[in-house]
C-alpha cells in the first residue's frame, strides 16, 4: 500500500458544497434569479441616495404622465416620480419578506429540531400541535389582527412569521429525525462526542440545505402574502407604500393610466420569479439525489 | 373509515373552540373596546347588543353566553347592518361564494392536473418546460394582479368578457373564476409533475411495463393515483387558500359574496359580523381538511386497513 | 437445437453529465429452450443493463443501444417497434425483479396486478374475461405456494411477506406461459432460509414447463445448483462463458478465478485467539425494548427479550441471525448506544448499565462500532482527515501537532492512500469508504469493536478484501471484535465462537466448525442447510432432494 509514501500532498477534494455551487452554476434560470435578487437588493438599500426623485415630491399641475425621458415610468395623479415610488416600495415590499421569513426561520428550525432530536412522546405532542394550527384559518386571523389592532408593520411580521413557520418546523423536524437514525450519528454517539458536537458538527450542517432551499421559497410567499393585505388596504398603510399597495391604487386608475397598476404589478412578479427560480435551482443543486455520480 | 371520520370530527371541536376563543378575545381586546364605537351607531343596535352580549357582565359571561349562542347556529346581529343578523348575511353571500369557489377549482384541479402530468411523461423536454414555465408564471402572478390585467386586456381592451358582477350578464362568471383558479391550477400542475415522476420512478412501473401493459394503462391505472396524492392532500389547504382569494376577486368583480362581505365588514370594524364569519370560515376549513385527510387515507390501500383495524 | 434467444454484440451505452459510460460492450450469448444461463457480476457490471435493454426497459436517455443483435424467434428485439414489444413482454418473455418489497403497485391488489397480462393482452384474440382471468390467477398462486389463494387474491401487497411477494411477483411472470423468464437478482433481498425456498420454486417451475431462464446474479454461490450455463461479466464486458461445471471446475478466467476464490467458503484452521481470564464483555438478561408512537396506538417491539452472553478477550464472535431477529440492536445495546430495559452489560469489570452518559464517556474510547452502510456511516460534509481526527483530538489522543501523522498512520493502517486525505466520502467508492469507517473505529486504540454486518453492502470482491482487513488489524492491535452478520458462510470464515439469534432470543451458540458439524436446534439446522454452496454438484443433489 502507500505507507512508504513520505510525500503528504494531499489531493483537494470537492465538498458537497462546491458540488452544489457547481450545479447551480450550470442552472442559468437560477442565476439569472441570484443577479437579479442581488440587484433588487442593492438598489433596496441604496434607495434615499439613488432615487431619482423625493418620495413625497408632487407636481399637482402635470399629474399622471406616461413614462418619459424625465420619469422612466411615468409619475402618478399626483406627479410622483413612479420609479422612486415603486424603489420605495420595493424597501418595505423586500423588507417584510426577509424580515417575516426570519421569525418563521427562527420559530420553525428551533421547534422542529426540538421535537426531531428529543423524538418519542414529546415530538408526538409537539406535531400533533403543528398539525392543529394547520388546519386554523391564519389568513383570516391576520386580517382580524390588522383590524383590532391597526396596520402595524411590526405586528405584520411577527403575524406573517407565526403563519409560516409551520412548514419549516415539519420540514427541519423530518430532516433531524432522519439524521438522527443515520449511521454517522450513531458513530458520532459511540465515540463518546458530546450532544453540543454531535448538534453542531454532524446535524447542523447537514440540514443547512432544506433549510437554505425552504427559506428562499418562503421569502416568495411571505411577500405575497404582504402584497395582498395591502391590496386589500389590510396591510401597509400610507404614507408607507408597498408594492402591495401601489398595485391597489393601480387597478383604481387602471383604465386611464395602466402604466401605474403594469410597472408595480412587473417588480413585484419579477422579484417572485428570482426567488422562485432560485429556490427551485437551490433545491436541484442540493439534492443528494442529483449527486455528480 | 366512519369511525375515522367521526374521531377527527370530535377532535376538530377543541380547534375550533380555540378559534372561537381566539377571535372572541381578539375582537374583545380591540383598543377602546369593541362595542364603544369610534362611528355612530344606531340606538336600536346599541341595544340589540347589550341585549345580546350583556356587555354590562363580566367577559367571561359574555363569552359563555355567546359561546352558547354559536352552538345553537345563532351568530347574533350584525353591527352595521340594523336589523339584520350575522346568519343572514352569511347566508346571503354563501352560495355566491360557493358557485365562484367551484368553478375556480374545477378550472385548478382540472388544469392543474393536465399540466402536470403531461410534463411528467417527458421530462426535461419542451413537453416538460412549456407547461412548467406557465406554471411558474401562474404562482408568480398573484389574483389581486392578474385579476385587473385580465379585465385589462379582456374587458376594456378587447371588450370580449364582462368585467363585473355574477350572474347577470351570460359570461360575467369566466374571468373570476380564472382569476381565482389560476394561481391554484399553477401549484397543482407543479405538484402532479412531482407526484408522477416520483411514481413513475418506481420499481413496480418497470413491472407493469414488463407485463406488456400499455403507456396509457401504466400512467392511468398505475400512476395517477399514487401521484395525485400530493394533489389531494393539498385540496384542504387549497380551499382555505381559495377563501382568502375570494376576498380579492370578490372585491376585483363586485361580485356580492361572502369575501367581499368580510372585507367590508373588516372596514367598517364590523365586530359581530367578523366574529361570526371568522367562526364559520374556520368550521368550513377545519372540515374540508377532514374531507381532504379522508380522501388521502382512502387512496392509501395500507392507511384505508389501518383506519379499519382501529375502527 | 435452434437457439430461443441469440444475443451478439450487444452493445449500451450510457451519456451522461459526466461522459460516456459503456455499460453493455460487445457481449454475446445465447439461450436454447429450457436452458437456464446465469449472468452473474459484481455491480456495474453490465448484467441487468443487459437484460433490460432486451425488453426495451432502459431510461433513453441516458441509455443507447449502440449495436448488436437479440434475435427472439426469429425476430430483432432491439429493432422492434414499440407495439411489437408490447406483444414481447410478459407474453413471450417475463421478467422478475430484485426487490419484492417494491415491485409490486401498492394501491392495487395482488389480485389485479396478476390478471392485467391476461385481460389487457395485447392480442385481442388472447384477451380473456376477469372471471377467467381470476381463475387462472388462483390456480397459479397455488402452484407458487400461496396458502388461502382465493382469499388472498384480494389482499394488497404490503399484506405479503417479502418471500411471499416474490412469489407473487412470479406467478404474475408466468401467468401468460412465457417460453423466457428473466430473474433479476430475485433472492438478493430476501433471507437465507427463504432465498432457497424462492430458488427451489423456480428451478421447479422451470423443470415442468420447461421455460427457458435468465438469472442474473451477483453470487456464484446461488447459481451453481441452478444454471446451465453461466456468463461472467465485468465492467460491460464478458469475461468468460460455458457450461456451470466447466466455470467452476476447469476456470479459464482470471477474473472468474478471484470471483471463485473470494467466496468465503468451508471450514478454516482454527486459531485458538480467545485469551484466559476474566471476560472483557460479560452481558445477563438485557432486554431492549423499544416503543413506536408512530401510529395512533403505542406499540412495545421486543427487540431483545433476555440475552445473556460472554466475549472473551482476544476473540471474534460471530453474531448471525436472519432480519428482525435483534441482532444489530444487541450490538447497540451491548455498546449502549440504545437504552436498555432490564439487565447488566459489564466491560472489563464496570456495569456499563450504571454509567450515566457523561460517566460513559471514557469508556466509549475503549469500544467502537463499525457499520453497515458505508454511504451512511460517513458524515458527507467531512473530508477523510476531519472524519478520522475528530475522535483522536477529542479523546486527547493526539494535539494539534502531530494530528496529521496520526491520521497518516491510520490512513496507512486500513490501506487508504494518503493523498485522498482532503476528499470527501461522495468521491469514494463503497470499499474505501469502509475502510474509512475502519479507520476511524480504531482511532482510538478500541478493546472491543462490534461490526454490524460490515460487508454486506459490498461487492465479493472487495468484502473478501475488507474481511482480509479485518482480520489483519484484529491480530495486529489485539482486538476483540463480535461480527454481526446475516451471512453465514461470512461469520463461518471470519469467527472463533458464533451465536444464533431468532426473534430477540438466543437459539444456540458455540464453536464455530463444532456448531456447523453438529447443530443442535431444528432453526440452525434450516439455516445451515439453506446455505447456496458455490459447488454445482453438490447444489443439485440438494435441489433437487
Amino acid at each position: 500500500m502507500n505507507s512508504n509514501s513520505i510525500d503528504a500532498t494531499a489531493e483537494k477534494g470537492t465538498s458537497l458544497w462546491e458540488d452544489a455551487w457547481i450545479k447551480l452554476r450550470k442552472n442559468r434560470l437560477a442565476l439569472i434569479g441570484l443577479g437579479l435578487l442581488i440587484f433588487l437588493c442593492v438598489v433596496s438599500l441604496l434607495t434615499p441616495w439613488i432615487a431619482p426623485y423625493g418620495y413625497e415630491e408632487q407636481d399637482l399641475l402635470m399629474g399622471a404622465t406616461p413614462p418619459s425621458a424625465e420619469h422612466w415610468l411615468g409619475t402618478d395623479i399626483f406627479g410622483r416620480d413612479m420609479l422612486t415610488r415603486i424603489m420605495w416600495g420595493g424597501r418595505v415590499s423586500l423588507m417584510v419578506g426577509f424580515i417575516a421569513t426570519a421569525v418563521a426561520l427562527a420559530i420553525g428550525v428551533i421547534y422542529g429540531a426540538v421535537a426531531g432530536y428529543v423524538g418519542g412522546r414529546v415530538d408526538a405532542v409537539m406535531m400533533r400541535l403543528v398539525d392543529i394550527l394547520y388546519a386554523l384559518p391564519f389568513m383570516i386571523f391576520i386580517i382580524l389582527l390588522m383590524v383590532v389592532f391597526g396596520r402595524n408593520l411590526l405586528l405584520l411580521f411577527f403575524a406573517i412569521g407565526a403563519v409560516e413557520w409551520l412548514t419549516m418546523a415539519r420540514i427541519v423536524r423530518g430532516q433531524v429525525m432522519s439524521l438522527r437514525k443515520q449511521e454517522f450519528v450513531e458513530a458520532a454517539h459511540s465515540l463518546g462526542l458530546s450532544q453540543w458536537i454531535i448538534i453542531h458538527r454532524h446535524i447542523i450542517p447537514n440540514t443547512l440545505g432544506p433549510v437554505i432551499v425552504y427559506t428562499t421559497l418562503t421569502i416568495p410567499s411571505v411577500m405575497l402574502l404582504e402584497a395582498f393585505l395591502s391590496f386589500l388596504g389590510l396591510g401597509i398603510q400610507p404614507p408607507q407604500s408597498s408594492w402591495g399597495l401601489l398595485i391597489n391604487y393601480g387597478v383604481e386608475t387602471m383604465e386611464e393610466y395602466p402604466w401605474l397598476l403594469i410597472f408595480p404589478g412587473i417588480a413585484l412578479s419579477l422579484t417572485l420569479f428570482a426567488l422562485n427560480f432560485l429556490g427551485d435551482g437551490l433545491r436541484d443543486a442540493l439534492d443528494p439525489r442529483t449527486a455528480k455520480d | 373509515m366512519f369511525r375515522f371520520a367521526l374521531g377527527r370530527l370530535l377532535q376538530a371541536i377543541p380547534v375550533l373552540l380555540v378559534v372561537i376563543t381566539m377571535t372572541f378575545m381578539l375582537v374583545h381586546s380591540a383598543p377602546g373596546g369593541p362595542f364603544s364605537a369610534d362611528k355612530a351607531v344606531p340606538a336600536e343596535v346599541l341595544e340589540a347588543l347589550e341585549a345580546q352580549y350583556n356587555l354590562d357582565q363580566p367577559l367571561w359571561q359574555q363569552y359563555i353566553s355567546y359561546l352558547g349562542d354559536v352552538v345553537q347556529g345563532d351568530m347574533g346581529p350584525s353591527f352595521k347592518y340594523p336589523g339584520r343578523s350575522v346568519n343572514e348575511l352569511i347566508y346571503s353571500g354563501l352560495g355566491t361564494t360557493a358557485e365562484l369557489g367551484f368553478y375556480a377549482m374545477l378550472v385548478a384541479i382540472f388544469i392543474g392536473v393536465i399540466a402536470g402530468v403531461t410534463a411528467s411523461m417527458r421530462p426535461n423536454t419542451m413537453q416538460d418546460y412549456v407547461p412548467m414555465t406557465a406554471a411558474m408564471i401562474g404562482i408568480c402572478m398573484p389574483s389581486f394582479l392578474l385579476g385587473p390585467l385580465l379585465v385589462l386586456v379582456f374587458g376594456i381592451h378587447l371588450e370580449w368578457l364582462p368585467v363585473s358582477g355574477w350572474n347577470q350578464i351570460p359570461g360575467d362568471k369566466i374571468l373570476p373564476a380564472i382569476t381565482l383558479g389560476t394561481g391554484y391550477a399553477a401549484y397543482i400542475a407543479r405538484l402532479s409533475r412531482g407526484g408522477m415522476l416520483e411514481v413513475l420512478s418506481q420499481d413496480y412501473i418497470r413491472t407493469a411495463r414488463a407485463k406488456g401493459l400499455s403507456e396509457f394503462l401504466i400512467i392511468g391505472k398505475h400512476a395517477l393515483r399514487g401521484g395525485l396524492i400530493p394533489v389531494v392532500a393539498f385540496l384542504g389547504p387549497a380551499f382555505a387558500g381559495l377563501l382568502g382569494g375570494s376576498f380579492v376577486v370578490e372585491t376585483i368583480y363586485q361580485i356580492p359574496g361572502l369575501g367581499r362581505f368580510y372585507v367590508q365588514a373588516a372596514f367598517n370594524r364590523d365586530y359581530t359580523m367578523i366574529l361570526g364569519t371568522t367562526v364559520f370560515f374556520a368550521t368550513l376549513i377545519i372540515l374540508f381538511n377532514l374531507l381532504s385527510d379522508m380522501l388521502a387515507v382512502w387512496l392509501n390501500p395500507k392507511l384505508r386497513q389501518q383506519v379499519r383495524g382501529e375502527g | 437445437m435452434a437457439a430461443l434467444l441469440d444475443v451478439k454484440n450487444l452493445k449500451v451505452h450510457f451519456h451522461t453529465r459526466n461522459g460516456l459510460v459503456k455499460a453493455v460492450d460487445d457481449v454475446s450469448f445465447s439461450v436454447n429452450p429450457g436452458e437456464t444461463l446465469a449472468i452473474v457480476g459484481e455491480s456495474g457490471s453490465g448484467k441487468s443493463v443487459t437484460c433490460y435493454s432486451l425488453l426495451d426497459l432502459l431510461p433513453k436517455p441516458p441509455a443507447k443501444i449502440e449495436g448488436g443483435t437479440a434475435m427472439f424467434d426469429g425476430e430483432d428485439l432491439l429493432t422492434c417497434n414499440k407495439d411489437r414489444m408490447r406483444h414481447f413482454r410478459g407474453n413471450d418473455i417475463a421478467m422478475i425483479f430484485q426487490d419484492p418489497m417494491t415491485s409490486l403497485n401498492p394501491n392495487l391488489t395482488v389480485g389485479e396486478q396478476l390478471i392485467e397480462p391476461l385481460i389487457y393482452h395485447p392480442d385481442k384474440e388472447r384477451r380473456q374475461d376477469r372471471a377467467t382471468a381470476k381463475l387462472r390467477a388462483i390456480e397459479l398462486l397455488n402452484e407458487v405456494g400461496i396458502v388461502d389463494s382465493e382469499r388472498r387474491f384480494d389482499s394488497y401487497p404490503h399484506e405479503f411477506s417479502g418471500g411471499m411477494r416474490q412469489r407473487v411477483m412470479i406467478a404474475m411472470a408466468l401467468i401468460n406461459e412465457p417460453r423466457l423468464l428473466i430473474c433479476d437478482e430475485p433472492t438478493t433481498a430476501l433471507d437465507v432460509t427463504i432465498q432457497a425456498q424462492i430458488l427451489e420454486l423456480i428451478k421447479k417451475l422451470q423443470q415442468s414447463r420447461d421455460v427457458a431462464v435468465i438469472f442474473i446474479s451477483h453470487d456464484l454461490g446461488v447459481v451453481a445448483g441452478i444454471a446451465d450455463k453461466i456468463l461472467v461479466m465485468c465492467n460491460g464486458v464478458a469475461m468468460e462463458s460455458g457450461t456451470t461445471d466447466n466455470i467452476f471446475y476447469k476456470t479459464k478466467d482470471d477474473y472468474t478465478k478471484r470471483l471463485l476464490s473470494a467466496i468465503p467458503e468451508g471450514a478454516k484452521t482454527m486459531k485458538n485467539r480467545a485469551q484466559a481470564g476474566s471476560p472483557l464483555v460479560e452481558a445477563k438478561n438485557i432486554r431492549t425494548w423499544f416503543k413506536d408512537f408512530s401510529g395512533s396506538k403505542t406499540i412495545t417491539v421486543k427487540a431483545v427479550d433476555d440475552m445473556s452472553l460472554t466475549i472473551k478477550r482476544g476473540e471474534i464472535l460471530g453474531l448471525v441471525g436472519e432480519s428482525g431477529s435483534g441482532k444489530s440492536t444487541l450490538g447497540r445495546s451491548i455498546l449502549q448506544l440504545v437504552p436498555t430495559q432490564e439487565g447488566t452489560v459489564t466491560f472489563d469489570g464496570t456495569d456499563l448499565t450504571s454509567l450515566s452518559p457523561k460517566q460513559m464517556v471514557p469508556w466509549r474510547r475503549r469500544m467502537q462500532m463499525i457499520f453497515q452502510d458505508p454511504y451512511a456511516s460517513l458524515n458527507p460534509r467531512m473530508t477523510v482527515f476531519e472524519t478520522l481526527a475528530e475522535p483522536l483530538l477529542y479523546h486527547g489522543i493526539a494535539n494539534k501537532h502531530n494530528v496529521t501523522e496520526q491520521v497518516q498512520a491510520l490512513m496507512d493502517d486500513v490501506g487508504l492512500a494518503r493523498a485522498h486525505m482532503r476528499k470527501y466520502p461522495h468521491e469514494f467508492s463503497g470499499g474505501q469508504r469502509q475502510r474509512i469507517a475502519i479507520g476511524r473505529a480504531i482511532a482510538t486504540k478500541p478493546e472491543l469493536i462490534i461490526a454490524d454486518e460490515p460487508v454486506s453492502a459490498l461487492d465479493v470482491t472487495i468484502q473478501a478484501q475488507i474481511l482480509d482487513l479485518i482480520l489483519n488489524l484484529v491480530e495486529r492491535h489485539n482486538l476483540t471484535m463480535m461480527f454481526i452478520s446475516h451471512d453465514l458462510s461470512v461469520v463461518r470464515y471470519i469467527s472463533d465462537r458464533v451465536m444464533v439469534m431468532h426473534h430477540g432470543v438466543l437459539v444456540e451458540q458455540g464453536n464455530t466448525e463444532t456448531l456447523w458439524a453438529k447443530p443442535k436446534k431444528a432453526y440452525t439446522k434450516n439455516l445451515l442447510k439453506a446455505i447456496p454452496l458455490a459447488d454445482p454438484k453438490s447444489e443439485r443433489t440438494r435441489l433437487s432432494n
